[in-house]
């Protein structure tokens, strides 16, 4: 047998996927433009996606908010810096944490929800039966997920910045002795707007990738309840890794200076 | 005079598989015609193919003789106007209402008020047998066999000329069945569409075709009158129509 065999055979797959995953994407893009445009449909997204993930979103980013200011405070105490928690504190939640968590958790959440939905309607044949309707299924389906996403991100994480840096407020005055009002003072002295709205950036990107990989695996899911398993799966685990190495990269380019 | 639908040569493979080998296929006006034929033989990839879900990889699908085959955007979405379609699990869109569910074709493809659509949905409902009670409830509230009746509704709801039946029967008991059979009959003969519709079941293709084609391995291997099917003389649609496991069809039982 030959050994270049299989390499080529998953190379042509992969190829393939990413053929598909552009094409895809491109219809979906240009779909946002073209009429019809579905704004009740964006409206129950942007409900479903934004609205309905504010408690898990405010929860982890109260959490992370009150774990970074613990850490700060101890590591900061071995060169005698522990009041530099405040600034490190809304540095960390603007600029990497908030975006970052409320993109993993919205991924878990609404990328699942997404590909379990579309990949449902796709296996009950219910999305052939757009197309023979005379509906468009893409801008139907997809473009009101993908602009609900892109909307409500920047949204959410605006909401999770304010409410880590609250978490790291409460933890701070409560069991480490800082005053409540030097530390708001210090957060709002040292804090840019280059801070949140690079976070901001991020969130509509991060939004983007959640709709984009929830539509697109449940667009191509086969096979019955496993195949829609297995693309739920899918939604989540590609959307956390793209938003993972997405946030590098706009990281090194919205910084770079 | 012009087909209503015409295939020709129309050839599909998905990988090395290939489903559809050369399939010609005519279609005249106000006939109904049913293909028939055992599982994965290409029937369901025939209707996709007509309708546009899938594109041939060779040959021609003409619809009220115009090429077609290759049609996208707008313009597939017009010729889609003059098309309904029942499909085999029904696909109603279990995010609406039933009513929602009939009147989608006029509401999203021809943008009627959503009044004027909901009157002409319950009429249609009406047609299959179904009261304005269930109008409001959700798909995921009716039965398999109610499904099938909704499904249909929204088949009609637009008037299409051209009406398409997947498995029309499957999965329903006899009685169901027949109750279908007879609302495919008496909603084409009152709409005076064009219908094609492809099926495994032999009772429900004697009660509904006008006209009978039989697909195997990717090829229409007999077509004539339904009357003549008991006397075709191929030993390939008498095995099939009688349900016999010995024959030339050779049932291959690893895929």
């Amino acid at each position: 047998m030959n050994i270049f065999a299989p390499i080529g055979r998953a190379l042509l797959l992969l190829l393939a996927q990413i053929g598909r995953l552009s094409m895809f994407t491109w219809s979906a893009v240009t779909g946002v433009f073209r009429p019809p445009i579905y704004w009740w449909h964006i409206f129950q997204q942007f409900l479903r996606i934004g609205y309905f993930s504010l408690p898990v979103v405010g929860l982890t980013a109260f959490f992370t908010g009150g774990a970074l200011a613990l850490q700060i405070y101890m590591g900061g105490n071995r060169y005698g810096a522990e009041a530099i928690v405040p600034q490190i504190v809304v540095l960390g939640i603007t600029r990497e944490l908030g975006p970052v968590i409320a993109g993993l958790m919205v991924a878990g959440r609404v990328a699942a929800a997404i590909a379990a939905e579309i990949g449902t309607m796709r296996v009950t044949e219910q999305i052939d039966a757009l197309t023979t309707l005379a509906t468009n299924p893409i801008k139907y389906l997809v473009v009101p997920r993908l602009l609900a996403a892109v909307i409500s991100m920047p949204i959410l994480v605006a909401i999770a910045d304010i409410i880590g840096v609250f978490g790291g407020y409460v933890v701070a005055t409560q069991s480490l002795d800082f005053s409540g009002g030097i530390y708001l003072k210090n957060t709002v002295d040292f804090m840019t707007d280059q801070d949140v709205m690079s976070g901001l950036y991020k969130a509509a990107a991060f939004g983007f990738i959640i709709a984009l990989m929830g539509c697109y695996n449940g667009f191509h899911s086969k096979g019955g309840a496993q195949g829609v398993g297995a693309a739920t799966t899918n939604a989540v685990v590609s959307s956390s890794i793209l938003i993972l190495a997405a946030n590098y990269v706009l990281t090194s380019v919205l910084f770079s200076k | 005079m012009t087909p209503k639908i015409e295939l020709k040569g129309v050839k599909k493979r998905f990988g090395p598989k290939v489903v559809l080998d050369g399939v010609d296929l005519v279609l005249e006006p106000g006939q109904s015609l049913v293909v028939i034929g055992g599982s994965g033989t290409g029937k369901s990839v025939t209707i996709k193919c007509v309708l546009g879900i899938l594109t041939p990889d060779a040959g021609q699908i003409l619809v009220d003789g115009k090429d077609v085959t290759h049609l996208r955007g707008r313009g597939r979405d017009e010729m889609l106007k003059k098309f309904g379609m029942l499909f085999q699990g029904a696909a109603l869109f279990d995010s609406l209402t039933v009513w929602e569910n009939v009147a989608f074709g006029l509401i999203q493809g021809r943008g009627m008020a959503r009044r004027k659509a909901k009157d002409i949905a319950i009429q249609k409902l009406a047609k299959v047998g179904m009261g304005a009670e269930v109008a409001n409830l959700a798909p995921s509230e009716l039965s398999g066999g109610m499904q099938k009746r909704v499904g249909l509704a929204r088949a009609i709801a637009a008037d299409p000329e051209i009406i398409f039946f997947d498995e029309p029967t499957t999965g329903l008991d006899p009685i169901m069945a027949d109750v279908i059979n007879n609302l495919i009959v008496d909603t084409v003969k009152d709409v005076g569409a064009t219908t094609l519709s492809i099926t495994h079941d032999m009772t429900s293709a004697r009660r509904i075709a006008d006209k009978i084609a039989m697909l195997y391995k990717g090829k229409i291997i007999w077509h004539g009158p339904t009357k003549q099917i008991d006397t075709s003389g191929n030993a390939f649609v008498d095995q099939f129509i009688h349900g016999r496991a010995e024959g030339p069809i050779k049932m291959e039982v690893r895929g």
